[in-house]
């Protein structure tokens, strides 16, 4: 493949996904910068669900993209380029979540005040606890960081991003009997932190 | 506490902050330096891979082997055939020889 000059570029002519993966196939790998530069957004929103720090969410990007240009060939055209990418793109966070389970035990006297306040203020007054205060944002980051890899997963793309058990399913390589045992699973693990974070901190 | 209202409002909190899609500067230029560089391939990773999909055959057919070896029908012989069934082993060059003697 070759990298050198721009033969890609054609002034007032936006080439599509299409043309752009068969060029790339054909050689010219120049013409994968396109792709990178149309895609990375949505690939940065997808990794900054499941890594805090940004040279970890950077990290991820980089490999969904070298591997998606590896396996490029793989790619049959039947569905957009955006859903073989993100379905990499997910996968890639899960094996990451996986590699990286740490402080999944930690105390909860990490939570910092403000989260422990906003707690407090809801185990007060539930009706009145906001739920865009930024001590809430934090706080349910911090639960996710909890969970199992396969839960945070299921949990960030159901509940969170309110994907169907079907796209979960595509998105994931899971079967739908189990995307379902592992939404059940998933749902009661985070009612068990919560509950365990509310029982040892607020009663 | 409810805990179901609580994982209500965190889980709407979450909704209401989508991440950001921020690309870093000049990312897509360090991806495609990164994609000109020569990919190193690790051989024991490559072996380990090739190892770890040979195993689930393996092990299908050492069990097909141990099922088909324990489950096939042998007539297992008699308890003192086995004298029997050596001294014929020993002597069969002789018996198929019967000139052997003259060979001394």
């Amino acid at each position: 493949m070759t990298f050198g000059g721009a033969p890609h570029i054609l002034v007032g002519m936006e080439r599509t996904d299409a043309e752009l993966i068969a060029a790339v196939l054909r050689g010219d790998a120049a013409s994968f910068e396109p792709l990178v530069q149309k895609y990375s957004p949505r690939l940065f929103a997808t990794a900054r669900r499941y890594a805090r720090r940004e040279d970890e969410v950077e990290d991820i990007v980089q490999e969904v993209w070298l591997k998606a240009y590896q396996k490029l060939s793989g790619f049959r055209g039947e569905a957009p380029f955006e859903h073989w990418l993100m379905r990499m793109a997910v996968r890639t966070c899960y094996d990451f979540l996986r590699n990286h389970q740490r402080n999944r035990e930690t105390a909860f006297s990490e939570i910092t005040d403000a989260e422990g306040d906003w707690l407090e203020h809801y185990a007060q007054e539930p009706e009145n606890a906001r739920e865009n205060a930024d001590a809430a944002r934090q706080l349910v980051a911090r639960v996710l960081e909890h969970l199992s890899p396969p839960a945070r997963v299921i949990i960030t793309l159901l509940e969170i991003e309110e994907k169907s058990i079907k796209e979960i399913s595509r998105l994931t390589g899971w079967s739908l009997p189990l995307v379902k045992v592992r939404a059940f699973r998933a749902r009661a693990e985070m009612r068990k932190f919560l509950a365990r974070m509310a029982r040892e901190k607020y009663l | 506490m409810n805990i179901d209202e609580l994982e209500r409002k965190l889980i709407m909190a979450a909704r209401s902050n989508p991440p950001s899609d921020r690309v870093p500067y000049a990312f897509e230029m360090r991806i495609m330096e990164r994609l000109k560089q020569p990919v190193f391939a690790d051989h024991w990773s490559v072996w380990g891979q090739a190892l770890w999909r040979a195993a689930a055959p393996c092990v299908a057919i050492m069990v097909l082997f141990t099922a088909w070896t324990v489950l096939s029908p042998t007539a297992s012989p008699a308890e003192g055939d086995i004298d029997q069934e050596l001294e014929r082993t020993v002597m069969a060059s002789f018996e198929a020889e019967p000139s052997a003697e003259m060979n001394w």
